[in-house]
């Protein structure tokens, strides 16, 4: 099938839609992105083909709606029923699920809620499908649960509701008109200029404007040009291009053509980290099936157009994500970033003008042209437009990915969205920006988010990992953890990181085993000062921002650990000890159970009491006791 | 010592022509097809890619140390990995790493003497809102904590 004209997408997109949205038999989507198999969706899916191949049922796959806390997802839909979603389905339950639909009912005990509209935001020309199959009859919408009735979707736009295996029903969403209209009706300076217009800037975490790297990149002189997309998410704690490039590959592939046909580039690279082997297959799959489309290759759309993607995967090395390292990685060298005065648009892959973005903001490309700059330029603040992709985890409730507009502030995000903290803990710092960020604190809760306003509160965007700390938390942890991470993964060619990282993990690694001594707070800034004015890179540059900002706000844990040798949250070991609390203790014996090491005594329904000597303090008690019976002193 | 497996010299050539075009590009994707055939980097083999496609041993060695999913040591029938991305941190991923420490007797990135399990760990494998997880093999283990993961490894052999 080769689609040359802007009425071959039309059509596959009239003839999916019914499909996708209106299905004529019994229906199943099931969340099948690594997050979703993860919690079991696998076997749900095995388990479901198995008893209902021969019922007529299509049984089918999505990537993950976002949600990831109460996955396995599976949205389930009769035909002209509304479309119900379930939580935390299992191979146990989905029988009774479909029969339940079979029969015309639902199993509102497992119900997360109904959706009300299932178009992108790409769809507004076309009727809300599901307008007359929605039901009145109580179940909450999705668009009314907290976790979703705040959020926007547009670099997420199609993740969870079409087979990501399915070139058909990403046409179905209004798929590849954008580089259908980029090509045919746009000249590639129009192209560049929206995005200039629209505001999109990086959306790994370095936020330099898109349209300007794009439009130095054209003009650099060259015989090649080469467009890479950076899908190598290495910061901890966050997924966010995993979960579209699982759930969504064509976006990324369609951004790509778009931006390659604007620079004037006919050679693309998709550099994929090794750790997510799922997300390299859904591309594999999603570039065949372009390629077998005309909308990869040669002549793409009948335009006279050129332009191929390649994968590479990377092999476990968290400087690959900084781009001169990543485009030497795509070399097969070692991947060793180099000055920044070279750059990548004049000078990248093979010494050529490259281009590159992340994943989130390739995904963007085609909602842009597609919706207009202005429309984008209209979402977010002033400096910071669109919507970024967050992915909310820690001790928060509804952990998950969320899409919102610039701005929104980090109290919406974790109590609003995110639904506060764990176990009605307290809510103590949220981590944003991955190694090279820092820890935010109560007291700016009410920041907007956008580039600028993290950076000047010492943390950073970076690629949108939110990863929120409770009372159990351990600052100075938090920073010796970060530390030793970028102690690992600093490619040892500039001796300030080399050597710098490694005398700080030192003495934070001191300070949590009770060695820290008079003066380290100071030293510590002090090499933190030099590190991050004599790195070669930004690995190094910003290594010590976790550092930094658990000693501008949060200093007093620092003192604590030196001068008092007390870790309050229970985590450096060396500082701490648990004792039960006879106030609270009622004997109900379930840490005399769980200890591994049996250092608890007491009969049932007295008070126990621990074994100072027997302890590994492994926090085990601490977790179990269901009446804050275990202290920590 | 742990004896070394065979290097299919035949296998490895139509490898390095066939799929990746005797390309020294692609080096490190060979290097990777190699480390999952024989769950580590054999010298044999590495020496093999270095007449093959005209590299310095030194470069190959340098790739093979730099990247850090590649083994020089034989690994275990069943490779442990624990998660140790932020997510999986603040959520006691480092308190399932002490105790399979101490109930396999050796240090992550060790393996064991009988080859049943090598332990590693890992820092993020995108399922941070599932942690703190622990995956063996291929298996990912969500939602776990060190009682669970200390049971699980029963299964395997």
């Amino acid at each position: 099938m080769r689609i040359t004209t802007k009425n071959d997408l039309q059509k596959i997109r009239a003839e999916v839609q019914s499909s996708l949205y209106v299905p004529s038999t019994l229906k199943l989507n099931i969340g099948m992105a690594s997050c979703g198999i993860a919690a079991g969706a696998k076997e749900v899916y095995d388990k479901a083909h198995e008893i209902f191949d021969e019922q007529n049922v299509l049984v089918a796959r999505t990537g993950c709606l976002g949600l990831c806390e109460e996955e396995p997802l599976v949205d389930i839909q009769a035909p002209g029923k509304p479309r119900i979603v379930y939580r935390r389905v299992s191979q146990d339950n989905i029988a009774e699920l479909v029969e339940a639909h079979q029969k015309a009912e639902y199993l509102e005990k497992y119900v997360l809620g109904q959706m009300k509209d299932p178009r992108s935001v790409l769809e507004d020309d076309i009727e809300n499908p599901l307008s007359a199959a929605f039901s009145t009859n109580g179940i909450p919408t999705l668009e009314e649960i907290p976790f979703y009735d705040k959020q926007l979707k547009i670099a997420l736009r199609n993740c969870g509701y079409i087979d990501p295996e399915s070139i058909e029903e990403y046409i179905g969403r209004s798929g590849y008109l954008s580089l259908f209209q980029a090509l045919h009706e746009m000249e590639p300076e129009e192209i560049i200029e929206a995005i200039k217009i629209s505001g999109l800037r990086g959306r790994g975490g370095g936020g330099f404007p898109t349209g300007i790297k794009w439009a130095s990149c054209r003009k650099a002189h060259g015989e090649k040009r080469y467009v890479i997309c950076n899908a190598d998410e290495g910061d901890p704690g966050a997924y966010m291009d995993r979960s579209v490039l699982e759930g969504d590959p064509h976006s990324i592939l369609e951004g790509m053509v778009i931006g390659a046909y604007a620079i004037g580039s006919h050679e693309g690279f998709i550099y994929v980290r090794n750790e997510y082997p799922l997300a390299v297959v859904r591309l594999v799959e999603a570039i065949k099936q372009a390629e077998s489309c005309g909308l990869l290759g040669n002549d793409i759309l009948g335009s006279g157009f050129n332009f191929t993607i390649t994968i590479s995967t990377g092999a476990g090395a968290f400087v690959c994500g900084e781009s001169t390292a990543l485009m030497r990685s795509l070399e097969g060298k070692v991947g060793r970033p180099r000055a920044k005065y070279i750059h990548t648009v004049e000078k990248g892959y093979h010494d050529s003008p490259s281009t590159l973005n992340n994943v989130e903001t390739w995904a963007n490309v085609p909602a842009i042209i597609e919706k207009g700059a202005a429309w984008y330029a209209s979402l977010g603040t002033e400096k910071s437009k669109g919507t970024k992709v967050f992915s909310l985890v820690g001790k928060v409730k509804n952990t998950g990915l969320v899409e919102v507009p610039m701005g929104t502030s980090l109290r919406t995000i974790i109590f609003d969205i995110g639904g506060g903290i764990l176990k009605k803990k307290e809510f103590k710092a949220v981590q944003t920006g991955g190694p090279s960020g820092g820890c935010v604190p109560t007291a700016l809760l009410d920041l907007p988010v956008d580039y600028e306003r993290l950076t000047q509160a010492g943390s950073m965007m970076g690629s949108g990992g939110m990863i929120v700390m409770d009372q159990d938390t351990c600052m100075v942890d938090v920073a010796r953890y970060f530390l030793e991470f970028l102690q690992e993964e600093s490619c040892g060619q500039c001796v300030p990181c080399r050597e710098g990282i490694k005398r700080l993990l030192q003495i934070l690694t001191d300070i949590c085993a009770g060695k820290g001594e008079d003066g380290d707070i100071e030293l510590l800034e002090n090499i933190s000062d030099t590190v991050v004015k004599l790195s070669l890179c930004a690995l190094g540059g910003t290594a010590p921002n976790p550092i930094l900002t658990t000693l501008a706000y949060f200093r007093d844990e620092y003192e604590t650990h030196i001068y008092d040798k007390k870790c309050h949250s229970g985590v450096c070991k060396e500082l701490f000890y648990y004792e039960i609390d006879e106030e609270n203790c009622n004997g109900c014996h379930v840490c005399f159970r769980k200890c591994p090491q049996d250092a608890i005594s007491g009969e049932k329904k007295e008070l126990h009491t621990i074994d100072q000597e027997l302890c590994s303090k492994c926090s085990i008690c601490y977790e179990a006791c269901k009446f804050d019976a275990i202290a920590i002193k | 010592m742990v004896e070394q497996p065979e290097v299919d010299f035949r296998a490895l050539d139509d490898l390095i022509v066939e799929r990746f075009a005797e390309d020294k590009e692609n080096l490190i994707m060979i290097l990777q097809a190699i480390n999952k055939e024989y769950n580590h980097l054999p010298r044999p083999a590495l020496n093999y890619v270095s007449t093959k496609l005209d590299l310095p041993l030194s470069q190959i060695y340098g790739i093979a140390t730099f990247y850090s999913m590649f083994s020089l040591e034989p690994r275990g029938r069943n490779i442990i990995t624990i998660c140790l991305g932020t997510a999986c941190h603040v959520r006691g991923g480092e308190r399932i790493k002490e105790r399979l420490e101490s109930n396999l007797g050796i240090a992550a990135g060790a393996t064991t003497q009988d080859m049943r399990f090598t332990l590693e760990t890992v820092r993020c494998i995108g399922c941070c809102s599932l942690g703190p997880v622990v995956t063996v093999n291929d298996k990912v283990y969500a939602r776990t904590d060190s009682e669970e993961t200390v049971k699980v490894l029963e299964e395997y052999k």
